[in-house]
């Protein structure tokens, strides 16, 4: 038995002999596992000590009503002989216990409202992000501020392997990103959500923010951080089957780190940018198609190339993948109506789609012995 | 009190006599309405054991971190058919079913108003059960959307979603027509002397859901109707690309998702305003700010529905006045505790099995109800919107809320339905068991959600491992209870104590005071004078 079961027994018993205190103890614990996470931004602080004061409001009700009850349980039952009253109305009573709960809730719609504007607004930031969900990862384009330009897509960077169990999970499993978002301590940051499939949504408990992204609209929220860290979460709207595979991790640095890290990108940015007009070989072609093919496609059609069918089609022996090729590429440029088949047109280059479409119709059973050049996708965009 | 237990020899004579058919015929044909209850209620306990199979597999995949048993696909396809099946399903049947069975005979009229369109509303249900199911078995499975089918994932969805909309619409219409029984029921079949401020609160209450659901099941209809030509008929109701607004399915959703809310636990607030006077021996306290605290709950029920989205970026006076407007149930709600409460107060108590259910109610419903308020706060629901604090906040409401009570009406009026006792023992045991896991599966949920775990997801991060756990086995142990309450209601039909005409001393509507137990088959052919 792991050293976890034997702690979930003990915590099964502690939970049963104390759920009440439990619940008084949520407002006040800071362990993480019990409450909102450690807050790095004001807002977030703001929203731990509403929270706090609601929380207390609410166990000295709860325990107030509850034990008025208990008393009428243990004092007015009918085996000690307790004899029924008759009364069934007063009015000045029932006018104090709606009067009452009316004025506490003002006592807490008051404070609330406060951070409600301040989480709204989105005025005077320092620099803007852009974050587009896409079905399974996250886009991030700086499009405002300092390291204006940069652009690149984030997605779980936890083995497959460990979520299926073949391998010991790592500290952040499900936590993890290829590429974290990075930005400066003390700086606000506006970002603007949207998605390119279904709807989203991008939040973070360190910086008590969440927004939906929604296809075809933006929205924005904002956030400043106050800590230098690493912040972690996960989209919170279902967004189909990977739904849970889809982390946002966000690193706060220093001022000067940023500067660093945004020339970091830059530079990384000039030496990975392919030329569309360049002639690859098929090897290499294939070579690059795997990788593309591994971290955009493998989730539903698999690494087989078997698919997860009906809903996920396979690739191997497909009319697709067999059939003409403009329509092929065509189907990856802009997906498939009505599908979970995305449109990636606008997440991978001319050279990456090139190269993912020769892999697949050269891979498996697919032995097409064609090799699509970047001019090609070029030509077929609209 | 006047053509009283009198009837009751004679009546006993014509009691089994049912005219018509026998036996499968009996039930497929009926037009009785205590026939017609006892087919909701069986489809309804149906129902929720196959929506409790459904939730097992959840819990039983998010035992441990990894996926073990079933694929992200699967898993979703199961949230959204638990969630499906339990609403449509399992909770607003059992609460139809009572409504069938006691409407007539608490105010003393013979029977539902259109008796053939109560059979035809019972009728459509199995049907609707069955494309629910079936869409298991469809090219793509059953919808992985969530029970809300959020637009635009709907799009991307197998035939399954076809199906499970054709369900909702059959659903919808069996609950209208439904709804349109009891309203004219109530108002037009009172005994002489039973005004509307003299029926017991449960009519009231369902009175009230009655309206809601005439006024909320076509928005429902309408919301995947607008689903339905967007996937196959080329409109853009929910797409920006043609010109329409995904964000715009959430506010047709919730405009009828709010009152949802409120169709399922109003007609459990009905129920529990029977039992606590019944077994405080003392009038329910304040009877008519009862019926007002109903009636203003339902009315603002129908001005909150946005408190559901508050991370779709609404201006900051959306977030205020949905947060202001969903604060304010909270007084009603409060009204109605303290009255259960004064009821209580200096009563003559006992605590036989729907009395613990009633008072598990009060407990459970009153932490549901905070958790609502925490959630109804715009600033903190930001952190808490879609993570599992969401989920064990609605359980509360909808399990300890709407669920217990069904158990404490089953068990209050099933001497009165069957004539037989249950075997108290046992039912006090199936509360306490009942109580237990419930609260082991969804107490610790409320950790989960405040540290950031989100809903629908078929695997989690490490930290979230403990509650998960505790979580899952409280969820078998409740799941295993509910056998139990089989085998109790199997054995008291089948081998009960023979039940008094009033079996409980407090209890004092027309059922109990002019109708011998189990209630003759045809009850109130003359009706009673109500003084």
């Amino acid at each position: 038995m792991s050293m976890q079961q034997v702690s979930a027994r003990k915590m099964g018993r502690w939970a049963l002999a104390a759920g009440l205190l439990a619940l008084a103890a949520a407002g006040s614990a800071h362990a993480l596992e019990w409450n909102l996470q450690p807050a790095a931004t004001k807002i977030a602080e703001d929203i731990h000590s509403l929270h706090e004061y609601v929380m207390a409001l609410i166990v000295v009700i709860f325990f107030g009503v509850f034990g008025v009850m208990f008393y009428s349980i243990f004092a007015h039952r009918k085996s000690n002989g307790h004899k029924a009253a008759n009364f069934h109305e007063n009015t000045t009573v029932e006018i104090v216990w709606t009067v009452i709960p009316l004025l506490i809730l003002i006592g807490i719609a008051w404070p609330v409202t406060k951070t409600v504007i301040a989480q709204k607004d989105t005025s005077n930031s320092d620099m803007t992000i852009k974050v587009t969900g896409y079905q399974w990862k996250w886009g991030y384009d700086y499009i405002k501020g300092e390291g204006e330009g940069i652009s690149f897509v984030s997605q779980l960077a936890t083995p497959r392997d460990q979520i299926e169990g073949r391998a010991a999970k790592g500290e952040h499993y499900l936590l993890e990103v290829d590429n974290e978002v990075v930005v400066p301590v003390g700086k606000k940051v506006r970002i603007l959500t949207t998605a390119a499939d279904v709807i989203h949504s991008w939040g973070l408990n360190a910086f008590g923010v969440k927004q939906d992204a929604i296809p075809g609209f933006v929205r924005d929220t904002h956030f400043t951080a106050t800590k230098i860290g690493t912040y972690r979460g996960q989209c919170v709207e279902l967004c189909g089957k990977e739904h849970g595979f889809m982390p946002i991790v966000v690193r706060v640095v220093s001022a000067e780190d940023y500067t660093k890290w945004v020339d970091g990108e830059k530079k990384k940015m000039a030496a990975l940018a392919d030329d569309p007009t360049k002639t690859y070989t098929l090897d290499e072609l294939k070579a690059r198609g795997e990788k593309t093919y591994t971290a955009n496609c493998v989730a539903c059609h698999q690494a087989t190339g078997k698919g997860m069918p009906p809903a996920f089609p396979p690739l191997d022996g497909s009319k697709i993948a067999l059939g003409p090729k403009d329509a092929h590429i065509l189907q990856v440029l802009n997906g498939k109506a009505g599908t979970a088949m995305a449109a990636f047109g606008k997440q991978l280059n001319d050279t990456e789609i090139a190269a993912v479409v020769t892999y697949e119709r050269n891979s498996w059973g697919n032995k097409t012995g064609e090799a699509i050049q970047p001019a090609e996708v070029k030509a077929l965009r609209k | 009190m006047s053509a009283v237990l009198d009837d009751h020899g004679h009546d006993h004579g014509h009691d089994d006599h049912h005219h018509g058919y026998s036996g499968i015929m009996r039930w497929i044909t009926t037009t009785n309405h205590k026939d017609i209850g006892t087919l909701y209620l069986w489809f309804s306990f149906t129902m929720f054991m196959v929506g409790g199979v459904m939730a097992l597999v959840i819990r039983a995949e998010l035992f441990t971190p990894g996926l073990q048993i079933v694929n992200p696909d699967f898993f979703n396809q199961m949230t959204t058919m638990h969630g499906l099946i339990m609403v449509f399903g399992a909770i607003m049947p059992a609460f139809v079913g009572f409504a069938n069975w006691l409407i007539p005979m608490q105010i003393g009229a013979p029977d539902m108003a259109f008796a053939r369109m109560n059979n035809w509303s019972f009728w459509l249900l199995p049907f609707a059960g069955a494309l629910l199911i079936i869409s298991f078995f469809m090219p793509g499975g059953a919808p992985g959307v969530g029970w809300t089918m959020y637009a635009p994932l709907t799009v991307q969805m197998g035939i399954g979603m076809d199906f499970t909309i054709f369900a909702i619409h059959i659903l919808g219409m069996s609950s209208i027509m439904g709804s349109i029984n009891i309203v004219t029921t109530v108002l037009n079949m009172r005994a002489p002397g039973m005004t509307l401020m003299k029926m017991p609160l449960f009519c009231w209450t369902w009175l009230i859901t009655a309206y809601l659901l005439i006024a909320s099941m076509p928005v429902l209809a309408g919301a995947v109707t607008m689903t339905l030509t967007d996937r196959h008929f080329g409109t853009s109701f929910f797409n920006a690309a043609g010109g329409g607004d995904p964000v715009l399915y959430q506010h047709i959703f919730w405009f009828f998702g709010h009152p949802e809310v409120y169709i399922i636990i109003l007609p459990a607030f009905g129920v529990i305003s029977q039992i606590i006077p019944a077994f405080s021996r003392k009038p329910l306290f304040g009877y008519a700010s009862m019926v007002y605290a109903t009636a203003s709950i339902a009315i603002l029920s129908f001005i909150v529905w946005a408190h559901h989205m508050y991370t779709v970026g609404m201006p900051v006076t959306g977030q205020l006045f949905f947060m202001y407007a969903t604060t304010l149930i909270a007084v009603p709600t409060a009204a109605k505790m303290f009255n259960w409460l004064a009821t209580m107060w200096r009563g003559s108590l006992t605590f036989e099995t729907p009395m613990l259910f009633a008072l598990g109610f009060l407990f459970l419903f009153a932490i549901g109800g905070f958790s609502g308020l925490v959630l109804a706060l715009a600033a903190v629901d930001i952190q808490l919107q879609d993570t599992y604090y969401v989920v064990a906040h609605f359980h509360y409401v909808m399990v300890a809320g709407a669920l217990f009570t069904a158990f404490a009406g089953i068990y209050f009026w099933l001497p009165k339905w069957t004539g037989r006792m249950y075997n108290e023992t046992l039912g006090k045991v199936h509360f306490w068991l009942s109580m237990i896991f419930f609260n082991m599966i969804f107490f610790v949920q409320h950790f989960l959600g405040l540290a950031g775990m989100p809903r629908r997801i078929p695997d989690y991060p490490l930290q979230f491992e403990t509650w998960n756990k505790i979580s899952s086995i409280g969820a078998f142990g409740f799941g295993l209870s509910q056998l139990l309450f089989l085998y109790i209601v199997v054995k008291a039909i089948t081998s009960g104590e023979k039940a008094a005409d009033k079996q409980w001393e407090g209890a004092d509507s027309l059922e109990w005071t002019h109708l011998p137990s189990p209630a003759p088959y045809h009850s109130f052919e003359t009706p009673p004078v109500v003084k």
